[in-house]
C-alpha cells in the first residue's frame, strides 16, 4: 500500500500505466446498475474463465467499469485500446467472442451495434451516433477505469488537480478566483455560480473564524435522472478530488457525501473509494505528504425528495427530519451545525479537478456566452443528461452547453422508436416543464431553458411520443410532489392537494370550464407563497403543459376525450382486424373479458374489461386499440 | 444465549455502536434497524432514544417522515415498482396495478402472510431499462403487465389469477369515451 506524496504521484501513475500497457487488450465490461441488472457480472466472470482457459490471462485483462452510458443496449463490453463496442452480450457467446476477436482477429459481428438494429454493423464506439456528439468531462473516465481500484484511477490522472494546487501552494482566494473565471454553474439544476458560492463561504468562515464544511449532494431525487448515480459508480475519485480542492479553497477539514438510499451500488463504491483514498494518504491527515487535513464521511438519505434542498439536506445530516427552513440566511453562511457550508452536486464536484488541471479558460471556452466578466453571463462547460423515455437510444449523455434539443433527441437519441411522432421533451424534473416540438431548436443552457418555461434541472430529459397524455404527465408530477411535500408550509401542502384534485377530475372526464383558470391561480399562489424551491416551482409542469398543450386539456374538458388514449376513465379497449386469433390475450386477461375462436377475430367484453392493458402488452400484432 | 428479545436488543445495540451512539446518525441507525427487522419495533426506538439521547418524538417524526421506514412489519420480499417519469411514460402504472391485482394487496402494504410487500417507489435511476421493478435485491428491466404473474411465480408465488371485479366498475364509465 504506497502512500501518495507530492513527489511520487507521477511515479505511481507511470507505474500503473506500465502495468496497464503490459496487456495486449482490455475488455471493459460495464458494471453500472443497468448492465448489472442485465446480467453483465456473470459475463465478466465467464470472459475471465475463457481467457484463462486459453492461456491469454497475461495478455488480456477483463475490467469491470462504471456505467458506459448506453444502458438500453446492455450488457456492454468495449475492447480497448481499439474501442470495439459489443452490445447485448449473452453468456453463451463468450467463447465464440474470444475465439473470433482474439484468435482470428475479427470482431464478432453478431454483437456489434447496428443503427435501428438492422443496418451495417458499426464496430467502433466512437463512430456510433449515440457517442459521436458527446464531449465527456465529468464522465471522462466512464468505461475507462475500474472504479474499485484507486491505482487505476491514478493511472487515468486522478488527484493531479489537488497535486497541482498543493505543489504550487495555491491559496484559497486564488482557487476561488479560478473557479469563478471558469464560469462553472451548479449542476444540480439551479445554476448558481459555484465560484461565487465558495467565495461567500470563504469570507463567512474568515469573518467568523470558524471551520466551514464541504458537502456533496448525491441525493438525486428527480425522477428520470441518474447522472449522479452513474458518476459515483464510474468515477468516485473524481468526486472526492473535487471535494479536496473545495476543502482547500474554503479551509475545511471535514466533508460529507449525502447519498440516496436507493443507490446501493454507488454507496458501496463510494465507501471503497474513501477507504482506499485514506490508505493511500489522499484523505485524512497529511494529504500527499503535506500538512493538509481533510476527511470525508457518508450520510445516507432515507427516501425524501425534499432532502435535495440545501436546508432540508442539512437538517437530515444532523439527524433531524428533512424539513426546509426559510433561507433569509443561506446555508453557505449558516449551514451544517450552523457553520458555513459549501454544498455542491456530484457533477459539479466531478468537474472541479479538470478546471484546476487544464485551467479555467479552457473550461470557459466550452459552452455558451462569455463568462470572462461574470459567471452569470453564460453557461460554460458540458452538462450530463439522462436521455430517457420514448427515445431510441436511451442512456447517459454528456454534451457541451449550447447544443440544441433536436441534436440531443434526434442525433444522439436516434429519434422516436416504433414509428411514433415526437410530442414533448420534459426537462428539469418536477420543477421543470414540457417543451413542444416548436422549441426543439433552442440551445440547451441554463438561461434559455428558463426563458422557454422550463429549466435545466439536474439533467433528466424525458422524451415523450404521441401516446403520452400531457394532462396525465402534469398530474403525475403533482402527484409525486404531493407525496414528497414535507407539509411544513400551507401553500405547498394544501395547494398541491388541490392541484391534484383538479387534475384528477380532468383526467376522469369531470373537468369544468373554470378549471384551467383555477389551475393557473393555484400555480401562482404556490410560486409566491411556498417556503422552499419544491413548492415554489411545483406548478411548473402544470403551467408549462397548459401553455404548450392547452388543446389536450380542452379535449378532456369539452369532449370528455383523451387524445393520447391514456386516461383510463376516458378510453375503451377494442380489438381490430390485425388480430390473428392467436389467443395470447385470452390467456393473460385477468377478468376473462376476451373471447374468440382460435385463428378468428377476438372481441373484448367492455363490461368485464378493467382496462389494465395487459392484452395490449402481449399482442405482437398491434391489434389491441385504445380510443 | 438468552431470550429472543434480549438477542434483538443486542443487535440494536450493535447497530447503535456502529454509529458511535452519536445522535447525528440516528437516521442511519433507524435504517440499520429497518434493514434487520423489516420495520421499526417500538422497543428498538426506545433503546435508540435511551442510548443516543434523541427524544422519542423526534424518532417518530423521522420514522414517519422518510419513506424508508415502516412502523408495521413489511414483507420478506420487497417488490418495488419504479414510478419515475421514464417508467411512467412507458406504462409503469399498469405494472403496479398488475402486481396489486396478482398479490391482492394495495401498494404500500404487505401480503397477509408477510411474504411480499408492494410499493410504487420513486425513480430507481435505471431509466434506460424502463419500466423497472425490483424484487428483493434483483432488478428487472422492461417489465410489462403481462410478465407480472411469471415473475411472481419465479419467486414462489402461485398465480392468483384474481378475477375479482374491482370496485371501480370501469366498464360503465368506459361507455362515455
Amino acid at each position: 500500500m504506497p502512500r501518495a506524496t507530492l513527489d511520487n504521484l507521477d511515479a505511481l501513475r507511470e507505474q500503473a500505466e506500465q502495468g496497464h500497457a503490459a496487456y495486449r487488450a482490455m475488455l471493459m465490461v460495464c458494471a453500472g446498475t443497468g448492465c448489472v441488472s442485465a446480467k453483465s457480472l456473470p459475463i465478466r466472470d465467464l470472459l475471465r474463465e475463457e481467457i484463462d482457459r486459453r492461456g491469454l490471462g497475461s495478455a488480456i485483462k477483463v475490467v469491470a467499469t462504471g456505467c458506459n452510458g448506453f444502458c438500453a443496449h446492455g450488457p456492454i463490453c468495449v475492447v480497448e485500446p481499439e474501442g470495439v463496442f459489443y452490445e447485448r452480450l449473452v453468456a453463451s457467446a463468450v467463447p465464440e467472442l474470444i475465439e473470433s476477436h482474439f484468435v482470428k482477429g475479427k470482431p464478432l459481428e453478431k454483437f456489434l451495434y447496428r443503427k435501428n438494429g438492422k443496418e451495417r454493423p458499426i464496430p467502433l464506439e466512437k463512430d456510433i451516433e449515440f457517442f459521436a456528439k458527446q464531449q465527456c468531462l465529468a464522465l471522462r473516465n466512464r468505461g475507462k477505469i475500474d472504479p474499485e481500484d484507486i491505482a487505476d484511477a491514478i493511472r487515468a490522472g486522478a488527484y493531479r488537480g489537488i497535486h497541482k494546487i498543493l505543489e504550487q501552494g495555491t491559496e484559497g482566494d486564488a482557487i476561488v478566483a479560478q473557479i469563478i473565471r471558469s464560469g462553472i454553474r451548479g449542476r444540480g439544476g439551479g445554476g448558481f455560480p459555484t465560484g461565487l458560492k465558495w467565495k461567500t463561504c470563504l469570507e463567512a468562515a474568515q469573518r467568523r473564524a470558524v471551520r466551514p464544511f464541504v458537502v456533496c449532494n448525491a441525493d438525486e431525487g428527480d425522477p428520470g435522472a441518474f447522472m449522479d448515480r452513474s458518476i459515483v459508480e464510474a468515477d468516485p475519485h473524481a468526486v472526492l478530488e473535487g471535494m479536496l480542492i473545495g476543502a482547500r479553497a474554503v479551509g475545511a477539514t471535514e466533508g460529507f457525501v449525502y447519498i440516496r438510499l436507493e443507490y446501493p451500488l454507488a454507496l458501496e463504491r463510494l465507501r471503497k473509494a474513501i477507504a482506499e483514498a485514506r490508505a493511500w494518504g489522499l484523505l485524512g491527515k497529511g494529504i500527499l505528504g503535506t500538512d493538509m487535513e481533510f476527511d470525508v464521511r457518508i450520510h445516507q438519505g432515507a427516501g425524501a425528495f425534499v432532502c435535495g434542498e440545501s436546508t432540508a439536506l442539512m437538517a437530515s445530516m444532523e439527524g433531524r427530519p428533512g424539513e426546509p427552513r426559510a433561507k433569509y440566511v443561506h446555508t453557505v453562511e449558516y449551514g451544517y451545525r450552523n457553520q458555513p457550508t459549501v454544498l455542491n452536486n456530484v457533477e459539479t464536484w466531478a468537474n472541479i479537478p479538470q478546471i484546476i488541471l487544464r485551467g479555467p479558460e479552457w473550461f470557459a471556452s466550452i459552452g455558451t456566452g462569455d463568462v470572462s466578466e461574470s459567471p452569470w453571463s453564460g453557461s460554460s462547460g458540458t452538462k450530463v443528461f439522462s436521455l430517457v423515455g420514448n427515445v431510441r437510444n436511451s442512456g447517459l449523455v454528456e454534451v457541451p452547453m449550447g447544443i440544441t434539443l433536436r441534436e440531443i433527441v434526434f442525433d444522439i437519441g436516434g429519434g422516436i422508436p416504433d414509428g411514433r411522432t415526437f410530442k414533448a421533451v420534459q426537462t428539469g424534473g418536477p420543477s421543470g416543464g414540457c417543451l413542444p416540438a416548436s422549441k426543439l431548436d433552442l440551445p440547451v443552457d441554463f438561461d434559455t431553458l428558463v426563458e422557454a418555461g422550463s429549466m435545466m434541472g439536474s439533467g433528466g430529459m424525458i422524451v415523450m411520443d404521441d401516446r403520452t397524455c400531457m394532462v396525465d404527465v402534469a398530474r403525475y408530477f403533482v402527484d409525486f410532489l404531493c407525496d414528497e411535500s414535507c407539509g411544513k408550509c400551507t401553500p405547498c401542502r394544501e395547494g398541491l392537494v388541490n392541484l391534484r384534485e383538479v387534475l384528477t377530475r380532468i383526467t376522469r372526464g369531470e373537468g369544468r370550464e373554470s378549471d384551467l383558470n383555477l389551475l393557473e391561480d393555484l400555480g401562482a399562489v404556490l410560486a409566491d407563497g411556498s417556503l422552499c424551491g419544491l413548492g415554489q416551482t411545483a406548478a411548473n409542469p402544470v403551467l408549462s403543459t397548459l401553455r404548450n398543450f392547452r388543446e389536450e386539456y380542452e379535449a378532456h374538458i369539452h369532449d370528455r376525450r383523451c387524445p393520447a388514449g391514456i386516461c383510463k376513465e376516458l378510453v375503451r379497449y377494442s380489438i381490430a382486424f390485425e388480430c390473428t386469433g392467436c389467443g395470447a390475450c385470452v390467456k393473460v386477461c385477468p377478468t376473462n373479458a376476451i373471447a374468440g375462436e382460435p385463428k378468428n377475430l377476438h372481441l373484448i367484453d367492455e363490461v368485464l374489461c378493467i382496462k389494465c392493458g395487459t392484452c395490449m402488452d402481449v399482442c405482437t400484432f398491434d391489434a389491441v386499440k385504445v380510443r | 444465549m438468552g431470550c429472543a428479545v434480549c438477542q434483538d436488543m443486542l443487535e440494536v445495540d450493535a447497530i447503535v455502536d456502529g454509529w458511535g451512539a452519536d445522535d447525528e446518525f440516528v437516521i442511519e441507525m433507524l435504517q440499520g434497524v429497518q434493514g434487520r427487522f423489516r420495520y421499526l419495533p417500538q422497543a428498538a426506538l426506545e433503546r435508540i432514544s435511551e442510548r443516543t439521547g434523541a427524544d422519542m418524538g423526534r424518532l417518530y417524526h423521522i420514522a414517519t417522515f422518510f419513506k424508508a421506514f415502516s412502523l408495521e412489519p413489511r414483507g420478506e420480499i420487497a417488490i418495488q415498482v419504479c414510478t419515475g417519469t421514464a417508467c411512467h411514460v412507458q406504462g409503469s402504472a399498469r405494472v403496479l396495478d398488475a402486481f396489486s391485482r396478482e398479490l391482492d394487496v394495495k401498494p404500500g402494504k404487505s401480503t397477509s402472510d408477510l411474504k411480499f410487500s408492494l410499493d410504487g417507489v420513486r425513480c430507481l435511476g435505471c431509466c434506460g431499462l424502463a419500466p423497472v421493478v425490483t424484487i428483493g435485491s434483483e432488478l428487472i428491466g422492461g417489465v410489462d403487465s403481462s410478465k407480472v404473474a411469471r415473475l411472481l411465480k419465479k419467486h414462489g408465488r402461485s398465480a392468483a389469477g384474481s378475477t375479482r371485479k374491482t370496485a371501480k366498475a370501469g366498464a360503465e364509465e368506459g361507455a362515455n369515451a
